[in-house]
């Protein structure tokens, strides 16, 4: 068993899976449930001013479900936490002095004048809680009233709170990005100024989930009508893996910790936002649809992965991928690889062939002899991978690169040599020498 | 007991254990399991389970429609091939035939349920849309005589007046539905569904049915060809084969055939007699019907005996599975040798065991007996060419079967024939289907060409 203990910037925890701002920590109840199975940490459901938020007493929820109706994404209209904020700072003080080796981080969300963020700041440091996230993120509901994503949509507003919160705060500053914006490393680099000690990423996406084709009216419905509302789950983690990404490689906020969050549902995922940068994990959906007990196959996951490794701390896996992340006109153009079709694991169903003859490049066979046959031709296949991604039977199709000899498509020599499109004969922008990518640092 | 009174009887079940064993075989999916059951369907291209079809229904595609919560476009898609797909979902040897071909048997060995799930789809359409989802085309003014009412006659003559064409169907018995009705396993078609899809087929309107009208006894092709713009011969296989024993007209040996046919139209199971020692000849699927239903009417021994070895059966792995768990017993590689008689009636029989010797099948001479109050004979059924006399001209035949092209023309100009009385595929409800289908198309060609 690896030592999965976590430090992120100086909030310890056994293990780097926190449970993040969201219905599953609202309370006291829910909070030591998720302790006793395991969870390293939570950030408490995102506090407000008194009197508390009301939310709609009807479907808060939508989803998006494959065809055996596995919950693939998830859309909330719930507002922040309903409940009176002397019972949350109680409860939370009484958690934090039962579960002292757990992480405590509360989520805050109040209007953007100095002395609401002055007056909670004090209220929860008197918890001793270990540290607070601001919640500039969520786009539905408080948006409309000036707050969440209306918040971090605006970068001088993050720095503003941000700056506000380390003058008036002693405990460490984290602030929740939202992904609703057309470049996340403005926030991220914003907050930075602002004195944050890490941002976390993403909150949801703004979203209708679906219609009710029927009665013609947006999912959730509630009395008829519906609302946009924050979108979450397994298929948002492409999005969000990409915004941690071009945080971690950005010149300016390169280091700044991360804490990724976005449809995490097992170790594997984590594994995957730790080495592109994330310091921790946030974990919301895959608990909602599960329940808090899937921890215990991200632990002994994360663990295994580990010794497989040998990696002895977590934090050797953090950012290990964020070198490999580059710039399209940086990949290598000389590089040629091929599809190649296991015989013995072909189940000849066909989808290989369908999907590059209708949709592709006409590069796999469906008949030899006669017979039923899927073959790639070399001499069409551009080595896409759609064949690959669309192959029911994982590793039945792989991609073979090709080290010498000539590409049968396009009778060039195979070359060993790195070449890109900064130098390339149809950029009209070439240059003379391959600019190679340049680290972050 | 004494010898002279058989162990014949009625009765022998309470009502519950009768509707039990008589009951739906393969229960239907709910909509949960159809939409699970439908998602393993990979949406293959140009699926093997198509081509194993003998009506070539389009598979991935109604797998797909209900998938997407379209179970009555499912339905059309399958109905349009294949008219009556309700009944081929129930009876289909779908082991041998689209589910030994899906991809998912070679990757996991469990294929995709698709008996299952067109059973849903259709039913689903039967029962919310109740009648059959076709257009008849403007009439054309043709008449078309249908020998047969069975899967063949149906389903040409609803190809047929779907083309516009007006269809009068002979048939022999009292009601439609041929083998459906009368042939196969009551636990595969529970709830009178042959006549409710018969309704169903004939629900497009056009068609005619003139019930207890033989071909040979009460009509004649000669005469239909007169008064016919086109016959089709779609009338089944009248000859049973027989066992080739002294004293196989006593009493307590019967034709299978005509003992399910009895079981069918039963409107008690429980007045039905049934013997407590059953031997069954035979190797199909007939031999395993009327063995398991015998079992089920509470025979309390019933054994299949067959001459060749197991792989040899031509009832499909999963029939010769069905009868062992119904607690048939069934010994291979052992045929008739005589008819054990008492007081005029058949108390057993002796089999001579055989052996495969290059290729040939041969006695071994070393016998046993079994004891039985009922031999039932399941050795195969014969087309009976005497129905046509009155042809114009001699119909011309192939290995003993009507003799048909692959548009299913027999010899005869004007004369199309399939299902079981022509040579065709296997004897198989869909080969039938698919067979009127393919005359009806025929038909309408030389019907409506310039």
């Amino acid at each position: 068993m690896a030592n999965l203990a976590s430090n992120f910037i100086g909030i310890k925890s056994p293990n780097p899976f926190w449970l993040a701002s969201a219905p599953p920590t609202d309370k006291a109840y829910n909070v030591v449930r998720a302790f006793k199975d395991g969870w390293g940490g939570v950030v408490w459901k995102t506090l407000g001013t008194d009197p508390p938020v009301v939310n709609v007493s009807g479907p808060r929820y939508g989803a998006i479900h494959s065809n055996d109706r596995r919950l693939i994404g998830l859309n909330n209209i719930e507002l922040i936490t309903d409940r009176p904020l002397d019972i949350n700072l109680q409860e939370i003080k009484q958690v934090k002095r039962d579960w002292p080796d757990r992480a405590l981080v509360v989520s805050l969300m109040v209007p953007c004048e100095e002395h609401y963020w002055k007056d909670i700041l004090a209220k929860v440091e008197e918890t001793e809680a270990d540290g607070v996230e601001l919640n500039f993120g969520c786009p539905h509901g408080m948006s409309e009233r000036g707050m969440g994503a209306a918040v971090g949509q605006v970068p001088e507003y993050v720095e503003m709170v941000t700056r506000w919160c380390k003058q008036h705060s002693r405990m460490p500053v984290i602030v929740k990005l939202t992904p609703n914006i057309s470049d996340v490393r403005q926030p991220a680099r914003a907050a930075m100024r602002g004195g944050a000690d890490a941002v976390s990423l993403i909150n949801t996406i703004n979203s209708i989930i679906g219609v009710d084709i029927d009665n013609f009216a947006p999912i959730p419905t509630v009395d008829g009508k519906g609302s946009h509302g924050g979108y979450c789950g397994p298929a948002v983690k492409p999005i969000a893996l990409n915004m941690v990404a071009e945080i971690a490689r950005d010149r300016e906020t390169h280091g700044l910790p991360i804490s990724g969050i976005g449809g995490i549902t097992t170790w594997r995922d984590a594994v995957e936002y730790m080495a592109l940068g994330a310091g921790n994990v946030q974990v919301c959906t895959a608990a909602m649809t599960y329940g808090f007990r899937i921890v215990q196959d991200m632990i002994t996951g994360l663990s295994e992965y580990m010794d497989k490794h040998g990696f002895s701390s977590v934090d050797e896996i953090v950012g290990r991928a964020v070198g490999n992340v580059t710039d399209w006109q940086y990949l290598n153009l000389n590089y040629v690889a091929k599809a190649k079709i296991d015989q013995d694991l072909c189940i000849k169903c066909g989808r290989c062939h369908i999907a590059c003859e209708d949709t592709s490049h006409q590069a796999i066979t469906s008949m030899l002899d006669g017979k039923r046959h899927f073959e790639v031709i070399d001499a069409e296949c551009v080595g896409c991978n759609l064949c690959v991604n669309v192959c029911p039977i994982e590793n039945c199709i792989t991609m073979e690169p090709m080290t010498s000899g000539t590409d049968p498509r396009t009778g060039f020599p195979i070359s060993n040599e790195y070449a890109n499109w900064t130098t390339h004969p149809n950029n009209p922008m070439a240059k003379p020498v391959a600019v190679v990518a340049e680290p972050a640092e | 007991m004494p010898s002279s009174a058989p162990d014949i009887a009625a009765g022998r079940l309470s009502p519950a254990e009768y509707a039990a064993n008589f009951n739906d075989i393969h229960p239907p999916l709910d909509q949960h399991q159809a939409l699970v059951e439908a998602d393993r369907c990979y949406f293959c291209y140009d699926a093997p389970c198509v081509k194993a079809c003998p009506t070539s229904i389009d598979i991935p595609l109604f797998i797909r429609q209900i998938l997407t919560h379209n179970p009555i476009g499912s339905a059309e898609t399958i109905f349009e091939q294949n008219i009556l797909g309700g009944m081929c979902a129930r009876v289909c040897p779908t082991e041998t035939l689209c589910e030994e071909a899906c991809v998912r048997e070679e990757a996991e060995g469990k294929p995709v349920k698709i008996g299952l799930l067109q059973r849903y789809a259709t039913d689903t359409l039967m029962e919310e849309e109740g009648e059959q989802p076709f257009e008849r085309a403007p009439s054309t003014g043709k008449r078309v005589a249908v020998i047969g009412g069975g899967p063949a006659g149906l389903s040409a003559a609803h190809r047929l007046a779907r083309h516009g064409h007006d269809v009068v169907i002979y048939d022999a018995r009292e009601k439609a539905g041929g083998l459906n009705e009368y042939g196969i396993a009551a636990y595969k078609a529970p709830d009178n569904f042959a006549q409710a899809e018969v309704d169903f087929v004939l629900s497009i309107g056009g068609i005619t049915v003139e019930h207890g009208k033989a071909l040979g006894r009460d009509i004649t092709l000669g005469e239909l060809k007169q008064s016919y713009d086109a016959v089709f011969l779609g009338m089944g296989l009248a000859g049973v084969n027989a066992l080739g024993l002294a004293e196989e007209a006593l009493p307590g040996v019967a034709d299978a055939v005509d003992y399910i046919a009895e079981l069918r139209q039963a409107k008690d199971l429980g007045s039905l007699p049934v013997a407590g020692k059953i031997v069954v000849v035979g190797g199909g699927m007939t031999a395993i019907d009327v063995a398991v239903q015998s079992k089920r009417l509470g025979a309390d021994e019933v054994t299949i005996v067959y001459r060749r070895g197991q792989d040899k059966m031509g009832a499909s792995l999963y029939e010769q599975e069905l009868a062992a768990t119904s607690g048939v017993v069934i010994r291979h590689h052992a045929k008739p040798a005589a008819l054990k008689v008492e007081d005029g009636r058949v108390i057993g029989m002796t089999f001579e065991k055989t052996a495969d010797q290059d290729g040939r099948l041969v006695g071994t001479g070393e016998t046993f007996d079994l004891s039985a109050d009922m031999v039932f004979k399941a050795i195969g059924q014969t087309f009976v060419p005497g129905a046509l006399n009155g042809a114009a001209d001699a119909i011309a035949l192939d290995r003993g079967k009507i003799k048909v092209d692959e548009e299913r023309r027999t010899s005869i100009s004007g004369v199309w024939a399939g299902g079981d009385c022509a040579a065709t595929g296997e004897d198989l409800t869909v080969a039938a289907v698919a067979d009127g289908r393919i005359a009806a198309e025929s038909i309408h060609r030389a019907l409506t060409a310039a």
